[in-house]
This record gives C-alpha cells, sequence and structure tokens, in this order.
C-alpha cells in the first residue's frame, strides 16, 4: 500500500450525553482524527446491532457505539441494553470472523470531550490494525 | 398534503461568520447537495439563524414550496428548536427539519481543510437521505400541576420557595436535615460586608416556614420520583422524630435531661460543641421542633436508657416524646423540580501534611466561623484547644491562614476554584484583629481571586488593618515540642526565601466540594455532573440553571462552588425557570414517540420488558376476526428513547424521527468511503 489506508467509521451517539460530549469537544476546540461520521439517536438502547452489520456490509471499516455513563442514562437503562445487545453481536462478529477490534462501545458523558477524542483515536487506531473491511460488502441500496 | 409525498428539500449551508466557513469550503458543500436526490434549493449563508438567514429560509419555503429543510451548521442542540420554529412560521410542521452538525463535529474539530469540507458533504449528504423519509409530526400539550418541589432549604432552597409562593404557587420544600438554613446558618459574618449572617438569614428561615403556600418538610427525604415535565410524582419520607411535633414547644428541657447531654459531637458546631440526643441543632432553628438521633438515643438504639427509663419523656411536660414513631410516607404532585442541595466542604484529612488529623489548633474554615460565632460552642471568644468538657485552652497569639486547602490542586482531583476561600479567610483574619487586636496574623496564598462586588476593597481593607499577605503554599505543618505551636513549611515566593512559620493556631480555607451523597440525587432525578462532579447545568452560558431534564432546573453551590450573593441570584433565576412552566399552565410534551405498527406487531412483549417507563402494554386487536394481542404505546409516558425498538423482533414498533427506515438510509451514506 502506497498511501496509507484511512479507516471509515460509523458512529452512534446518544444526544443527552456522547453527543454532548462530541459537542463539547468542538467547543473546546479539540483535535481529532476526520474519519469519524456521526448518526445521532436519542439513546444509545435506540441502536439495533444489526445497525452495525449494516454499517459494515455498506462499507464501514468500523462502528462506534457510545452512551452515557452505566448509571446515568437519560432514559434510566436504555445503555445497560445497549451493552447487552453490544456484546452478543461483538462476540457472533467475532466468530464469523470479523476483527472485534472494529465494533467499538464506550461511555462518554456531556462533560467529557477529552475524552471523545480518545475514543475517537483509540477506534480509528483499532480499525486501521484491522485493514479495509471487504468481507461482507453488498450492493449499494439506495433507499 | 399530498405535495409532502414528493420531497423538495431546501439545504442551508452556514458559514458561521468564519466558525465553519474557515475550515469547511461551503462552496464546494452547496454545489455538492445541489445535486442530491429531492434538493430544490440549496444556498449558503452568513448567519443562518440570524433573523434575515431564517427569512431566507421562509421565503423559499412559500417560492419553491418545499417540504423538507436541512440547516448544516452548528450541532442540533443548539438550534434545532430555533429552525423549528422557523418552519412552523412558515407553515410546515417543524419535524420536516434536519439538521448536520458542521461546526461543533466538523470545522471546529478539524483543521486539514478537504477532509473537514468531504465529512461535510457526507453530513449533509445523510441529512437529505434522513429527511426524505421524515414525517409529520404532531405536537401535543398537556396541563402543569401548579406546584413545584424544592429539595434542600439552604438560601437557595428557601429564596426559591419564598419567589414562587410570593407568586401563588404552591411549594414542598424538602430538607433532609432537622432545620432549614443550611450552611449559611453556620456562618457567623458574611463578606465584605460583614453582615451577622444569622440576622439575614432567620427572617426569611421564619417566613418560609410561616407562608401560606409552602409545605415544609424538614427530616425527610424524596424517595422516588416518577412522571415528566408538568406532572411529577414524588414520594418523600418524613423520619421519625420522635417527638410529637405539634405538641413540642421547644423549651429545651428534654435536652438539658439527657443522659447523653453534652456528650456528642454537634454536627451544626461541626464538632467543636456538643449536644444530646434530644436536639435543637442551634437555637434559631426552624422548626423550633426538637428531635431524637435514633443512633445516639440510648432508648432508641439500645432498647433502655438507665434504670428509670428515658428521662426526656418524663422531664417533658407537654409529653411531646414518642418513642413510638413510624417514618411517614407523602405523596405530592408537582409540577417543577428545583434541586438545591448544596456542598460540602473538603475533608482537610486528604491532605495529611497539614496536620489536620492530629492537632487540635489545626481548624477548617467552617469549625472557625462556629468558633468565631457569638451563637458557638464558646460564645465568639477565640479560645483554642479546650478539653471534652469545653474547659481551659488558650487565646492564640499567632494565627495563620492557608489558601486553597483542596481547591486548584490536582492532587486531591479538585482543579477548581472553590470561589469562596479567598474572601472568606480574609474576613476572618478581620474577624481575629477585631477580637484579639494584638494577634499577629499571616495569611499564605496562591494568589488572591477578589473578583467580586466590594471584594478588592474589602481585601484592601484587611491587609491595611496590618495582616500579613505571604506568597507560598505550605508544604508541611507540625508541631513543635510539647506546647502548642505548630511550624509551617513553607516558601515566600516572591522573594525565594524558605521559612519555618511559627504559628499557634492554623486556619486551613478548605474548599467546597459536591455532597457526598450526591449519587442519591443523581439516581432520583437522573441528573449529570460535569468533571469537577457538582451538577451539570444545560448550557454553561445561556442555561445555567437548566437541566437536561426538562421541568427540573438547580439552584446554589450543588451546581458549582459560589458565594451567597450568587446563589441567590440563581436561586431566583430557577424560581423564575418554574414559575415560567406553572404560570403558561401548559407544557408541550415529546411528539418523537414511539408508535406500533399493529399489523406487523406479533404481541411477544418484548417491548414492554424493555421500556424504562411502563409506557407500552398489550391490547386486544381484532385481526379479520380473530383476537390477538398487540402492543400500544402510552403517549404522555414514551419519552421517545428506542430502546422497544432494537428489541422488537419484526421492527414493528419505531420511535417517530427515529425509525429504522430513517437510519439505515444514513448508515448508507456514511458507511461509503468518500
Amino acid at each position: 500500500m502506497s498511501e496509507e489506508f484511512e479507516p471509515n467509521i460509523v458512529a452512534f451517539l446518544c444526544n443527552w450525553c456522547s453527543y454532548a460530549g462530541a459537542d463539547l469537544a468542538g467547543t473546546s476546540r479539540m483535535h481529532y482524527l476526520p474519519n469519524i461520521r456521526t448518526i445521532r439517536v436519542m439513546c444509545s438502547g435506540r441502536v439495533n446491532p444489526l445497525f452495525l452489520v449494516n454499517a459494515l456490509q455498506q462499507g464501514a471499516d468500523g462502528v462506534l457505539i457510545s452512551g452515557c455513563h452505566p448509571g446515568d442514562c437519560h432514559y434510566l437503562e436504555g445503555n445497560y441494553y445497549a451493552r447487552r445487545r453490544f456484546m452478543l453481536m461483538h462476540k457472533l462478529l467475532e466468530h464469523v470472523g470479523v476483527d472485534p477490534g472494529r465494533v467499538n462501545m464506550s461511555w462518554v458523558s456531556a462533560s467529557e470531550g477529552a475524552k471523545f477524542k480518545d475514543v475517537v483515536e483509540e477506534t480509528v487506531t483499532k480499525a486501521k490494525e484491522a485493514g479495509p473491511m471487504d468481507q461482507f460488502r453488498r450492493r449499494q441500496i439506495n433507499w | 398534503m399530498v405535495e409532502n409525498y414528493r420531497p423538495k428539500i431546501g439545504v442551508y449551508i452556514c458559514h458561521c461568520g468564519i466558525n465553519i466557513a474557515s475550515v469547511v469550503d461551503v462552496n464546494a458543500v452547496v454545489e455538492y447537495a445541489s445535486k442530491l436526490p429531492g434538493v430544490v434549493v440549496a444556498r449558503d449563508y452568513s448567519y443562518v439563524c440570524s433573523d434575515p438567514g431564517q427569512g431566507m429560509i421562509k421565503e423559499d419555503i412559500e417560492k419553491e414550496k418545499l417540504n423538507r429543510v436541512i440547516v448544516a451548521s452548528c450541532s442540533p442542540r443548539m438550534h434545532e428548536p430555533t429552525f423549528r420554529n422557523t418552519l412552523k412560521d412558515a407553515g410546515l410542521n417543524p419535524y420536516f427539519l434536519e439538521m448536520a452538525n458542521i461546526r461543533e463535529q466538523d470545522s471546529w474539530v478539524h483543521e486539514d481543510k478537504e477532509e473537514a469540507t468531504e465529512k461535510a458533504k457526507k453530513l449533509v449528504e445523510a441529512a437529505v437521505a434522513k429527511a426524505l423519509l421524515l414525517e409529520a409530526l404532531e405536537e401535543k400539550e398537556v396541563d402543569v400541576t401548579p406546584s413545584c418541589l424544592i429539595i434542600g432549604a439552604g438560601i437557595a432552597g428557601i429564596q426559591a420557595a419564598l419567589d414562587i409562593a410570593e407568586a401563588g404557587f404552591k411549594v414542598y420544600l424538602v430538607e433532609k436535615s432537622p432545620s432549614v438554613g443550611g450552611r449559611m446558618s453556620q456562618l457567623d459574618k458574611t463578606f465584605p460586608t460583614l453582615d451577622c449572617s444569622a440576622c439575614i438569614l432567620t427572617p426569611k428561615m421564619v417566613d418560609v416556614a410561616n407562608h401560606p403556600n409552602i409545605e415544609l418538610m424538614t427530616y425527610s427525604q424524596v424517595e422516588e420520583v416518577e412522571g415528566y415535565v408538568g406532572n411529577f410524582k414524588a414520594k418523600i419520607r418524613k423520619k421519625a422524630r420522635y417527638v410529637d411535633f405539634d405538641k413540642c414547644t421547644g423549651c429545651g428541657d428534654c435536652a438539658e435531661a439527657c443522659r447523653l447531654a453534652g456528650r456528642i459531637p454537634s454536627e451544626f458546631d461541626e464538632g467543636i460543641g456538643n449536644r444530646s440526643a434530644v436536639y435543637l441543632p442551634f437555637p434559631q432553628a426552624v422548626p423550633a421542633v426538637y428531635t431524637i438521633d435514633p443512633e445516639r438515643c440510648l432508648q432508641l438504639s439500645k432498647g433502655k436508657c438507665g434504670k428509670e427509663g428515658p428521662k426526656c419523656a418524663e422531664t417533658c411536660q407537654a409529653k411531646a416524646i414518642d418513642f413510638e414513631q413510624q417514618d411517614e410516607i407523602v405523596e405530592v404532585e408537582i409540577g417543577a423540580i428545583i434541586v438545591a442541595t448544596g456542598y460540602d466542604i473538603f475533608d482537610a484529612n486528604r491532605k495529611p501534611e497539614y496536620g489536620y488529623a492530629d492537632n487540635d489548633n489545626v481548624m477548617t474554615g467552617l469549625e472557625f466561623e462556629r468558633l468565631v460565632s457569638a451563637s458557638g460552642p464558646t460564645g465568639g471568644n477565640i479560645i483554642v484547644g479546650r478539653d471534652k468538657k469545653g474547659e481551659g485552652g488558650y487565646e492564640p497569639k499567632k494565627v495563620a491562614f492557608i489558601h486553597c486547602v483542596g481547591s486548584r490542586d490536582e492532587s486531591v482531583g479538585n482543579e477548581y476554584c472553590s470561589r469562596v476561600c479567598c474572601m472568606y479567610l480574609a474576613k476572618q483574619a478581620h474577624l481575629i484583629k477585631e477580637k484579639l487586636p494584638d494577634a499577629d496574623i499571616t495569611v499564605f496564598y496562591m494568589d488572591v481571586r477578589a473578583f467580586g462586588k466590594g471584594f478588592e476593597e474589602f481585601y484592601d481593607r484587611v491587609r491595611r488593618e496590618g495582616i500579613r499577605y505571604i506568597r507560598g503554599n505550605p508544604s508541611e505543618i507540625y508541631r513543635k515540642g510539647d506546647d502548642h505551636t505548630l511550624i509551617i513549611k513553607v516558601e515566600d515566593t516572591l522573594t525565594g526565601t524558605p521559612l519555618e512559620h511559627e504559628s499557634d493556631l492554623v486556619v486551613l480555607g478548605v474548599g467546597l466540594e459536591p455532597r457526598r451523597d450526591i449519587r442519591e440525587i443523581i439516581d432520583l432525578f437522573k441528573l449529570s455532573q460535569s468533571t469537577d462532579g457538582f451538577f451539570l447545568e444545560a448550557h454553561p452560558k445561556l442555561r445555567p440553571v437548566d437541566t437536561a431534564s426538562d421541568g427540573i432546573y438547580l439552584a446554589g453551590c450543588c451546581q458549582g462552588p459560589k458565594d451567597i450573593p450568587d446563589t441567590v441570584a440563581q436561586a431566583k433565576g430557577a424560581a423564575s425557570s418554574a414559575l415560567i412552566l406553572m404560570a403558561s399552565g401548559k407544557v408541550k410534551v415529546e411528539a418523537q414517540v414511539s408508535v406500533v405498527s399493529p399489523d406487523e406487531c406479533r404481541g411477544c412483549g418484548f417491548c414492554i420488558e424493555v421500556c424504562p417507563f411502563g409506557a407500552i402494554e398489550l391490547v386486544d386487536e381484532n385481526r379479520m376476526g380473530n383476537i390477538v394481542k398487540v402492543a400500544l404505546v402510552n403517549e404522555a409516558l414514551c419519552k421517545g428513547c428506542g430502546s422497544c425498538a432494537a428489541a422488537c423482533l419484526s421492527g414493528a414498533i419505531q420511535p417517530k424521527s427515529f425509525k429504522d427506515e430513517q437510519i439505515l438510509p444514513q448508515i448508507a451514506v456514511l458507511g461509503v468511503k468518500s
């Protein structure tokens, strides 16, 4: 590879903590890698585990789910559901041969702009190590 | 509404001055957006949120018959409500708006212009993909219960309660300790004006107890809160005082008679003075009703008090002592909640080098307040080193004050400035000079932050009184020999001289910390903490009293350290926010709720199990003559988190505006590499 591989990451951030944390990183002018593309959801519990597979199918090299810290969920317990679903999907993806570094989950609160930056860097690094994702790419769907 | 089926999208890319335009090539994004499917208009503007910017959108909606609007600008957490209103004003359903965050999550965090522009294009494209499938949502209003719950009856809670009650609304004021007053009641004089704290506070304490609109619940705790903005329900536990509230006259005979009289350290006096097992925290306490401490009282903790039984009950002429009293649970309905739970002071034992644990002449600022207070255990005489019975002791001759103990100190995890210590130490130095004119007083400081109204003048006055300020942070404080002389090891950083300063009283300017029981309140109300551990406000500048949860407001030091004027100002702000809600009488409920497609629902009930709000139930549905069970969402209880959608096996339940069919196109756009 002549040019360094730049992975494409799709991130699902919950509105109340992680999206706000990502906003704070912006307000504080912290610089991080531009590989990340965010989709805002109200709660990390909204993230259907199939979204992860879908993102990988569509061509993403890595996926990130981020929610409120355990106990801080704006909707009481959505992040716990998110964690359980994530763990199962993580295991399944590993089982079918997807590098476990591609799918990541983190807790970032609304005051943790610096942590969000770290999480992005870590996710990108792991996806870089895993290389381009072409294991189950499918045709582009025109919605 | 037929035209809504053929999307006509308007895309507006904001420059935000140079905030976006200096990093993102706005023209390239406009050109890219104009070619996306369904896009009719794509424009850029310097400030889309400005009046002309919004006017441009309205004009396009009318002229071009737009039925979807994309604004690519700042975070939707910032201006989504603004642009929703723009759409509404132009006669379009406000939920046909989608925002692309190209400022906080693009131009402000990336330096590479090319990459940032590519990302902006993608984010706009994803917004367009989602907007194609957006639906009109109906906003509903519900009535607001015209009453307010306030937690904590320190000066913040008291002020907020009085303001709301004066405006004619019902207030439930809940205080954990036996009396209202909070930390302010423990203080002697207040900086910089030297008003006596009790003199300005006690009238307000009496007012909250007497106000017809305020229901005061002291020695009580909120146990459960449910509901949503405008319609909360709270369960409050009124702990048993073991003293009949109505019979007690507050005469104090019981406290004198108590077998443990003068043997239990008083919390109010910070352990300098003592109390009985049956006690009134301080003489001006409101309500003036005694309370039995169930952990210390012999009758309650051991089941036996002396041979003849409890003396308090015997002495009480009003027959108010009642050992059989039980906790009482009260349920209230409220429209708004104000959290005013205050702070704890820094535990000086976490700085062991200052010798707080070993020397009774090293004390915290709050202990000194009690020592110097006329209502304190020494009657305001500055006597240090008394024995347990309160006898002996000496008048200090050389007094030292230490700034920033537990504030601005990363080693204890507190990077923040506590904002009050500089001034309270200056005030305390002044009080010593007033009472002991011959005392030699030295203040060791890092910086003096005299930022408030009248602060600098007061600091100047104190220095002119002959109080010496030495810049330096002590490294160690230890006892020299057998007498009470303490040595403070410090470097005077202005002259670079190492000093071993002698002193016989050291006052530590301990900082303010989040309450140690803050977790209870977080769990109760689902509040967030900022990095310093205090409660997080909804916006650091523009919404300093709001929280992320609608209808719950913050007042006082629970949100961050502040002095009394700032606390009162914030309390009035929180009161006004709660009043807006109650006075308008109506509040909009979440329109982005989940909805079930009954034809697809198989009635398994997984959604019911994961719903944190109990908003879903199974109802009968007639399917071609067969009665089957399907899920139904109660829209008043649903908050739109979407946990149900992720649990649903058939995709039958979906949160509006965040449906699978709206998220999957976003994934499809963002997944592809540009």
